[in-house]
C-alpha cells in the first residue's frame, strides 16, 4: 500500500483522498494550510481552506474555487478523513490532519506554538506520521517571549521620537505585520502603512478581524504629517526612493532572521527584532514529543540538521523531504530576497 | 595651546548607573554594530566614555588598538565546553557555526539563559586582567572561569567576553574613530591623541589620566597633512592636453603614507590616518638620515633592492603587532616616495609640483639606503609612446601610471584636475561557479564564496575563488540558486549544478603548484554576472595557459 502522502513533483499528494496539500504546480484539488505565497499558489480548480484564510486568497489570487472549513470540522474526501487545526503561524494557518484506515497524518504548514492572539492557539496532534517545516531548525534559534520583544519594539518607536526620528518597521505584510500593528497600538495613535500592508491590514479588517486600521501612505501624504510617526514597510521598500518622504528615521527589522547578528548588519537596519512566526528549535522538538509520531518528514528549513537529531536521539524515525515550500515563504527566503509582490509602490 | 587633557569628573550620576562594566561595553558594542554612520558611532563611544570605569576605558583604548592579553584559552575548548553545557552533537555544533559564521557569537547564542537576572557581572578590566592571570594555569581552573562566567551573563555580554578571547574583533570600528571619540572626550587634538596611545604601554599598568597626559609635553609634531587623492581617468589621455605638462609616475600598489621628522623623532601615517610608525622598523634609521622639519607623501611597499615586490607580500605583515626578524627578512618595506609637503617646517603643499619635486630629489638622492628611495618619473614624448610604456606595468608590480600636473599644487582630498589615475585594466575571464560556501559576519548564513572552473575538454577544471563584486541583491540571487540547485553537500561546501557563468576580473596571473588547474589569480573578483552565458560559452585551461604565457612571471 502506498503511503498516505506521497512527495511528487506538484507537491504533498494524498492519493487515497485524490488531492494535494500546498501544491505548487496546478491541480485539480488543493488543501490549503495558510495564506503565504509558497503554500497558496494560483491555478488549482478547487481550493478547501479555512474560513479565515478565504479572504487573504481573495485579494491575492482573485476569484476562485474556495471552499472554507472551520477548525477541528471533519471532511470527508474520497473516504479520507480531513480536518483543520490551529496552527499559530498567521491567521488562518492550519495544520491538515488526514485520518484513512486508522493512520493519522498530520501536515503542520507553518507554525509557532507561542500564541500571539490573532493566528489561533497551535496545539500538537496525535498522529502517526508528522509532516514538520524546519525554518529555524536549529539550536540557535530560542526566541525571547513575545512580550520583552515588543517592548524592545515600542522603547525603540519612544526613543527614536525623543530623537526626531520616525520609525520605520519593517514586516511581511501578511503575518508579520498584523502581529506588530497588534503590539504597537497601544501605545501609538496613527500608524501609517505602505500600501502593500494597508491592503492586507485592511481586507482582513473588512472581513471582520478587530485589527488596528492603518493609515496608507500615497503620494500625496504630506510629508510634515510623517515627522516622528511610525511606518508599517515590507521589505520591498527597503533601500527605495519611498523611504526619504520619512527622513530623519530609523529602520527597525521585525524577523527570526535577526538573531544572527550578521544578517541585520547585511541589511544594515537599526535595529533588529528577532521576532519569528515559526517555531524555534526548542519548540519544534517539544512539538514533535508531543505529537507521539513515530514517523517525522521534515520540510523547508534545516531539514538535514533536525532530521539527523531526531534520528540519533531516537526521538523518532525522519527523513528530509524536498519541497518547493520557503522559496517564496516570508522568512525562509534568503534575508536579502526582495518578494515581487512586496514591490508594489504604493 | 593647552595640551593636558580634560579628564571628565566621573559625575554623581553614576551612582545611578546600574550596569556592570561589561554590560555597558557589551551594550556599547551592540551600538556599534547597528549604526552605519561615523558621527553616530563617534558619538556612542563619547557616551560610553562618559560613564564607563577608568581601567575599562584604557582596555577599550587597548583593544581597539591592537593590544589584547594573549590567548587564554584556545576556541577548541571552549567549543566542547559549551555543546557539553549544552548537550548537543559536535556535529550541530558545526553546523550552527557554519550559519552564524562567528564562533563567539555561535557559542553565545547556544548556552543557556542566565537564571538569575539579578546576577550582575563584573567590570571589563575585571575579566580581561582574569585572562591574564589563568593563561598559564591548568585546564580545569580556565574552564571553571569560563563555564561560571558563561552562566552569569546575557547574550551580549557571552559574546564579547568570547571575542576577546578568541580574537577578532572586527565591529566597523577603526583606530580613527577611537581617536576622534577620544579627541572629544579629553578635548585634544586627534594626532595628539593618536600619538600618545601608540606606541608601547600596558593596560594593566596605566591609568586613564596616566595614558592621555604620558606626553603631555610633546605638541603636535605628529600631525600629517590630509592626502591628495587621484581620480581615475575617465576620457581619453590625449584630452590632457600637451604631455609635456604632465610628470608621469608608476602607480605603486602599496599602502599610502606619509613620513613626518619633527623635532628629531620620526612620524609614519597611513591614508586610514593610522599611525604606523611602530609597524615599519626599517623607517626608524629614516629619523638619522632625513632634515628635521619633513613632511614626506609616498607609498609604503615591499621592495628588494630597490624593485618592488607583490602587494601580497606586505600582506604578511599588517596587522601584526610584533613584526618578527622572518617577516622583516621575507618582506622587507620601504619607501616610495614622491612628493614633499613641508620642509624646514615650512608647508609645502602651495608651490607647485616641479618645484616639490626638485627639492625632494636634493634631499633623498643623497640618502643611499634602502629604506627609502624616489619614485620615478617616466619619461615620454607623446602619449602613444607612454601608452606603451603603460603596457609594462604588471611587469613592474605596479598598477598602471599616475598622471600629475606639474604646476599644479598639493590638494586636500580627492579632487579631480590635476591629479589622475591611469590604471591598466584587469585581466578577465569567464568561468563557470562549482562550489558555494557560506561567508561570514554580515554574509553570514548566505552562500557568498565560491569556487569557480573552465573546461578542459568535457571537464571542469577549478582554477579559483572569489567573493566580491556582486550587489547584495545579486549574491542574494545566488544564495537562492545554491540552495535549490546543490548536488552534494560537504561540511559547509556545496558542489553547485554548473550553470551560472561570471566573468572574473584579476590584475595577475603566476604559475602555481598549490592549484589544480596550476595557476593562481591575483585579486580575483567577479566583475560581471554573465546571464546572457551559458557553461558552454566559458573560457577553457587553453586560455587560462595562454595566459599565463602572455603575462605570469
Amino acid at each position: 500500500m502506498p503511503q498516505l502522502i506521497s512527495f511528487t513533483d506538484k507537491g504533498l499528494y494524498c492519493e487515497s483522498g485524490k488531492f494535494y496539500i500546498d501544491p505548487w504546480k496546478p491541480v485539480e484539488s488543493a488543501v490549503i494550510t495558510h495564506g503565504h505565497s509558497d503554500h497558496a499558489r494560483f491555478g488549482n480548480k478547487y481550493y478547501l481552506c479555512h474560513r479565515f484564510t478565504k479572504p487573504i486568497l481573495q485579494l491575492r489570487l482573485g476569484d476562485n474555487n474556495y471552499q472554507t472549513t472551520e477548525w477541528n470540522e471533519t471532511i470527508n474526501m474520497n473516504g479520507v478523513k480531513v480536518s483543520f487545526h490551529p496552527a499559530g503561524h498567521i491567521i488562518g494557518s492550519s495544520q491538515i490532519r488526514l485520518e484513512y484506515k486508522n493512520e493519522v497524518w498530520v501536515v503542520s504548514g507553518d507554525y509557532k506554538t507561542e500564541d500571539d492572539g490573532i493566528s489561533g492557539k497551535f496545539e500538537p496532534i496525535k498522529c502517526n506520521v508528522f509532516i514538520t517545516e524546519s525554518t529555524f531548525g536549529l539550536p540557535i534559534y530560542k526566541w525571547k517571549p513575545q512580550q520583552e520583544i515588543y517592548n524592545n519594539i515600542i522603547n525603540w518607536i519612544s526613543k527614536n521620537k525623543e530623537n526626531g526620528k520616525a520609525s520605520i518597521l519593517v514586516t511581511y505584510s501578511l503575518g508579520k505585520a498584523q502581529r506588530v500593528l497588534q503590539a504597537i497600538k497601544e501605545t501609538t495613535q496613527t500608524i501609517f502603512a505602505h500600501g502593500a500592508i494597508y491592503n492586507m491590514q485592511q481586507t482582513l479588517i473588512d472581513a471582520g478581524f478587530d485589527l488596528k486600521p492603518v493609515v496608507r501612505i500615497t503620494p500625496e501624504t504630506p510629508k510634515e504629517l510623517l515627522k516622528e510617526t511610525v511606518v508599517v514597510a515590507p521589505p520591498g521598500a527597503e533601500g527605495t526612493s519611498w523611504m526619504k518622504k520619512f527622513h530623519p528615521y530609523s529602520i527597525g527589522v521585525c524577523s527570526g532572521w535577526m538573531q544572527v547578528r550578521g544578517n541585520a548588519r547585511r541589511r544594515n537596519v537599526d535595529a533588529g527584532f528577532a521576532l519569528s512566526d515559526h517555531v524555534d528549535w526548542n519548540s519544534l522538538l517539544q512539538t514533535v514529543k508531543a505529537t507521539g509520531a513515530e514517523k517525522v518528514f521534515v520540510t523547508h528549513g534545516f531539514q538535514a540538521a533536525f532530521s539527523r537529531y531526531l534520528n540519533e536521539k531516537n526521538i523518532a524515525e525522519a527523513a528530509e523531504v524536498k519541497t518547493q515550500f520557503g522559496d517564496e515563504d516570508e522568512e525562509i527566503n534568503s534575508p536579502l530576497e526582495i518578494k515581487p509582490e512586496e514591490k508594489e509602490s504604493e | 595651546m593647552n595640551e593636558e587633557p580634560k579628564i571628565p569628573q566621573q559625575e554623581k550620576s553614576s551612582e545611578f548607573i546600574t550596569s556592570s562594566g561589561l554590560e555597558l561595553f557589551a551594550n556599547l558594542v551592540s551600538e556599534l554594530s547597528a549604526s552605519t554612520k561615523t558621527n553616530e558611532k563617534i558619538q556612542s563611544l563619547v557616551d560610553y566614555f562618559a560613564i564607563a570605569p577608568d581601567a575599562d576605558k584604557v582596555w577599550v583604548i587597548a583593544i581597539f588598538s591592537g593590544r589584547r592579553p594573549r590567548r587564554a584559552v584556545n576556541s577548541r575548548l571552549m567549543r566542547e565546553w559549551c555543546t557539553e553545557m549544552v548537550n548537543i552533537p559536535e556535529w550541530l555544533f558545526n553546523e550552527c557555526y557554519h550559519t552564524v559564521g562567528d564562533l563567539s557569537e555561535t557559542l553565545a547564542l547556544l548556552l543557556p539563559d542566565v537564571k538569575n537576572e539579578n546576577q550582575k557581572t563584573e567590570s571589563l578590566s575585571y575579566y580581561l586582567e582574569k585572562f591574564i592571570s589563568i593563561e598559564k594555569e591548568d585546564e580545569n581552573i580556565k574552564k571553571k572561569f569560563i563555564v561560571d562566567s558563561w552562566q552569569q551573563m546575557n547574550k551580549n555580554e557571552r559574546f564579547v567576553f568570547n571575542k576577546f578571547i578568541t580574537g577578532s574583533f572586527r565591529i566597523g570600528v577603526s583606530q580613527k574613530t577611537i581617536v576622534n571619540a577620544l579627541a572629544k572626550v579629553v578635548e585634544l587634538s586627534p594626532s595628539v591623541i593618536a600619538h600618545r596611545i601608540s606606541g608601547n604601554w600596558d593596560p594593566v599598568a596605566t591609568t586613564f589620566q596616566e595614558l592621555l597626559s604620558e606626553t603631555a609635553s610633546l605638541s603636535d609634531f605628529s600631525k600629517p597633512y590630509p592626502f591628495y587623492l587621484a581620480y581615475a581617468i575617465d576620457g581619453e589621455v590625449e584630452d590632457l592636453g600637451d604631455i609635456n605638462e604632465w610628470q608621469a609616475e608608476w602607480k605603486w600598489d602599496g599602502i599610502r603614507g606619509q613620513i613626518i621628522k619633527r623635532n628629531n623623532e620620526l612620524f609614519v601615517w597611513s591614508r586610514g590616518e593610522e599611525l604606523m610608525t611602530d609597524k615599519f622598523p626599517e623607517y626608524f634609521i629614516l629619523k638619522d638620515l632625513l632634515p628635521d622639519g619633513v613632511v614626506l607623501d609616498g607609498e609604503i611597499i615591499p621592495a628588494e633592492q630597490g624593485k618592488p615586490l607583490r602587494f601580497s607580500v606586505l600582506q604578511t605583515r599588517i596587522g601584526r603587532k610584533n613584526i618578527s626578524k622572518k617577516q622583516l627578512q621575507e618582506a622587507p618595506i620601504s619607501f616610495f616616495v614622491y612628493d614633499l609637503l613641508e620642509y624646514h617646517y615650512e608647508d609645502w603643499c602651495e608651490k607647485p609640483l616641479t618645484e616639490r619635486r626638485k627639492k625632494l630629489e636634493e634631499i633623498i638622492t643623497p640618502i643611499k639606503n634602502n629604506a627609502i628611495q624616489i619614485s620615478e618619473i617616466i619619461h615620454s614624448n607623446s602619449w602613444n609612446e607612454l601608452a606603451d610604456l603603460r603596457k609594462k606595468s604588471r611587469e613592474m608590480n605596479s598598477e598602471g601610471i599616475m598622471l600629475k600636473r606639474k604646476n599644479s599644487d598639493y590638494k586636500v582630498g580627492r579632487k579631480r584636475g590635476d591629479w589622475w589615475k591611469w590604471k591598466i585594466d584587469p585581466l578577465t575571464i569567464d568561468c563557470v561557479m562549482v562550489y558555494a560556501q557560506k561567508g561570514s559576519g554580515r554574509r553570514s548564513n548566505l552562500y557568498t564564496d565560491y569556487t569557480f572552473a573552465v573546461k578542459d575538454g568535457d571537464k571542469l577544471v577549478t582554477f579559483t575563488k572569489a567573493y566580491s563584486g556582486l550587489t547584495d541583491k545579486e549574491f542574494g540571487q545566488i544564495d537562492n540558486f545554491v540552495k535549490r540547485n546543490s548536488i552534494e553537500k560537504f561540511g559547509s561546501v556545496r558542489t553547485v549544478k554548473p550553470e551560472l557563468v561570471f566573468e572574473i576580473a584579476f590584475e595577475g596571473i603566476a604559475a602555481s603548484n598549490r592549484h589544480k588547474s596550476g595557476v593562481a589569480l591575483r585579486f580575483p573578483r567577479m566583475s560581471r554576472w554573465r546571464k546572457d552565458k551559458t557553461v558552454e560559452d566559458i573560457n577553457t585551461m587553453d586560455d587560462l595557459q595562454e595566459m599565463l604565457k602572455m603575462y605570469g612571471k
